[in-house]
């Protein structure tokens, strides 16, 4: 017999601290299977975000940074510039990437700055206790939304693959989800093309993966993968929004 | 013919791996507890299993080694 | 020998970091220094290093934050308004132990405030510009000589303690056009193990970081620094005297207002009045034990500042408040003339009979 499913190489034997059933532990793993397919961990550096996955530096092998809340995409440039040889990955949630990072965000892929950006969107700021994210739905029940989103008062969610696929210069935009099997291959698959593009030095990809909070949603880790489909896909389809070298602009 | 190896005290006992599994091999221990104080899920017919990997695919802990 | 040329303080201080090694410089144009910007961009292309025009001035520095990670010389440079946005990321970069340089060329607030030379972030600079517990060598330059100069011991500083450290210049000094050396250091070698280069497989993973939720692991944490702290402040204090043998009377000025001190204390010794000045060329750590020996000699003392009187707290304390301290200041953007400084060095002379 041989092993065909292991913890990949890339990750520490650390346990996640995430809630039971979180799917950050999922795409952590993702993006380990893909530096290690790659090959690429001793010259790999992350940039993790505030937020719950603040403390991932404690589960990548490789070299990694912690940022300031938003200032991934910054820190992340800083160390590309200086380290143009290694792979460079930021690692961030949505109030991070999507509220207080907007800017820093938009100018990396504006700079079509050569890194990869790990976007997990789980509609919701899981670390403070559950308010409302910049990507919670209309309607949806936060600590800071105590009667749903209302979109005549706070506006509506950033939809951020299709705000981004406006500008020239971003490389890959991909939407991809971690609630099932066949989503999770298909994450991996986007994700593996967004560090291969920065090893062909394409420029900034970004795959934006919609993940779950089953704990700040109020509901069953298994519930959680259907609400993603009921709810979170329809909003945020999922799909390839922009692939420049295949031709595919917005 | 495959195997599943669990490393129980990884697990956190969310149940995806029961519900991903095609043919419902998969179940939380109620009688089991873990270091970290959660039931674990095991493998309730190792000879049905055809180690598909789906539970382990969706493990958020990397808590299943599959061979097959 | 460097040959002397005829430069802007903002462009000094641009040459002198490339040539102490600095090959990165992120930043965002803000008057009274985008000429540091605007030179970097011209220059570092040519060298094989990087100008990077960022967003804003909160993403300048988070992008030096992750330079210096890498272990390379980086800095970005702004002046007040942008200084304030940069202070979340100079608080990180302390916290996780990296070294950088900050330039503040200096004009009027508070708020937009105006575009004049000011000093008015001395509070913020020594204080510990941004949340936390932490210190920052703040190195104030008077000339534009200096300017070069405090330029590369800023980079050797930074990497010497592992700290941010700022060049606190001000409109006047980076305006200012004046003869200037720039040499071309050795650098030294330092110990940068921790920095991100990629593990090669080689080590166990480094990681930048200044996130530490065991309230005990923090305090040690903080406590190891501030022995750091204790070494600078114990080997890095830097000071200039002017006249001080034999003066009854001390000017405490740094930057531009110690050269209108001076011109004052000119005058005021062609009137008999024996005056001297100290220059803090260190602003934190500041030269606690030249004002201390300062005050068993003379009878009183008065800062010279473009602010509304802030380094004169930290002259209250070096002296301990054993002598009156008095302060000569205008704000706003607007520079002392050397005829109020006389006049209020005169003043002095009186109520002191320092005659």
């Amino acid at each position: 017999m041989a092993v065909v499913f292991k913890k990949p190489h890339a990750l520490t034997d650390a346990i996640l601290h995430y809630c039971p059933g979180c799917t950050h532990g999922i795409i952590h793993r993702l993006v380990a299977e893909c530096i290690d397919e790659l090959g690429i961990e001793g010259k790999t550096i992350g940039v993790v975000p505030v937020g719950c996955s603040v403390m991932a530096y404690n589960y990548f092998n490789c070299d990694v940074a912690e940022a300031a809340h938003g200032r991934a995409p910054a820190v992340a440039t800083g160390i590309k510039r200086c380290e143009p040889d290694c792979v460079v990955f930021s690692y961030q949630g949505d109030g991070d990437l999507a509220s207080i990072g907007t800017a820093e965000t938009v100018h990396a892929a504006a700079r079509n700055e050569n890194i990869t950006v790990i976007f997990v969107n789980n509609a919701i700021y899981g670390m403070t206790g559950g308010q409302m994210a910049p990507t919670s739905l209309p309607g949806q029940v936060t600590q800071t939304s105590p009667y749903g989103r209302d979109v005549n008062h706070c506006g509506y969610p950033v939809k951020v693959c299709e705000m981004l696929a406006q500008l020239d210069g971003p490389e890959y935009l991909e939407r991809v989800a971690v609630n099932s099997v066949k989503n999770i291959r298909a994450a991996k698959k986007a994700i593996k093309k967004a560090f291969q593009n920065q090893l062909d030095g394409k420029g900034f990809s970004l795959v934006e993966v919609l993940s779950t909070c089953p704990t700040n949603w109020g509901m069953t880790p298994v519930k959680a993968l259907s609400w993603v489909d009921e709810k979170m896909i329809p909003y945020y389809p999922l799909g390839v929004y922009k692939d420049r070298s295949a031709g595919k602009e917005s | 013919m495959a195997k599943l190896t669990f490393q129980i005290d990884r697990c956190k006992g969310c149940g995806l791996c029961v519900n991903a599994c095609p043919k419902g091999l998969l179940a939380i221990a109620k009688d089991k507890i873990n270091q970290k104080g959660h039931h674990p899920s095991e493998l309730t017919d190792p000879e049905a299993c055809v180690g598909c990997a789906s539970c382990a695919i969706m493990c958020p802990d990397c808590v299943i080694q599959v061979e097959r | 020998m460097a040959e002397k040329v005829l430069m802007k303080g903002n462009e000094a201080i641009a040459e002198a970091a490339i040539q102490a090694g600095c090959r990165h410089y992120f930043g965002y144009p803000i008057t009274p220094q985008t000429e540091i910007a605007a030179y970097m961009a011209k220059r570092m292309p040519k060298i094989g290093g990087t100008f990077l025009q960022a967003e804003s001035e909160i993403a300048a520095i988070n992008m030096v934050y992750g330079a210096a990670s890498t272990g390379h010389r980086a800095m970005t440079s702004s002046s007040s308004p942008g200084i304030s946005l940069k202070a979340e990321g100079l608080s990180y970069i302390a916290g996780a132990d990296l070294p950088a340089l900050v330039i503040n060329v200096q004009r009027g607030g508070p708020g937009l405030g105006g575009i004049q030379p000011s000093q008015s972030d001395y509070f913020q600079a020594t204080r510990g510009i941004g949340h936390g517990d932490f210190h920052m060598i703040v190195l104030a330059p008077a000339s534009v000589q200096e300017m070069a100069d405090l330029t590369v011991k800023g980079f050797d500083l930074a990497d010497k303690y592992r700290t941010p450290v700022m060049l606190l210049a001000d409109g006047t000094m980076g305006q200012m056009m004046e003869p200037v050396e720039i040499h071309t250091p050795e650098v030294k070698e330092y110990d940068k193990s921790w920095a991100l280069t990629g593990t090669g497989m080689k080590r166990k993973h480094n990681i930048i970081n200044s996130l530490s939720l065991d309230a005990y692991e923090l305090e040690q944490f903080n406590l190891n620094r501030f022995e750091r702290y204790k070494l600078i402040e114990e080997n890095e204090p830097l000071h200039e005297e002017y006249m001080m043998e034999d003066a009854e009377i001390c000017v405490v000025a740094f930057g531009i207002a110690a050269r209108v001190a001076k011109n004052a204390i000119v005058q005021a010794r062609k009137e008999g009045v024996k005056v001297g000045l100290i220059r803090p060329i260190t602003l934190w750590p500041f030269p606690k034990q030249a004002l201390a020996a300062a005050a068993e000699k003379c009878a009183s003392f008065i800062t010279v500042e473009l602010n509304m009187g802030q380094m004169v707290e930290d002259v209250r304390l070096a002296i301990s408040c054993k002598r009156p301290v008095t302060t000569c200041t205008r704000t706003g953007g607007v520079i002392p003339s050397p005829a109020e400084v006389r006049a209020k060095i005169m003043e002095a002379a009186q109520e002191g009979g320092a005659e």
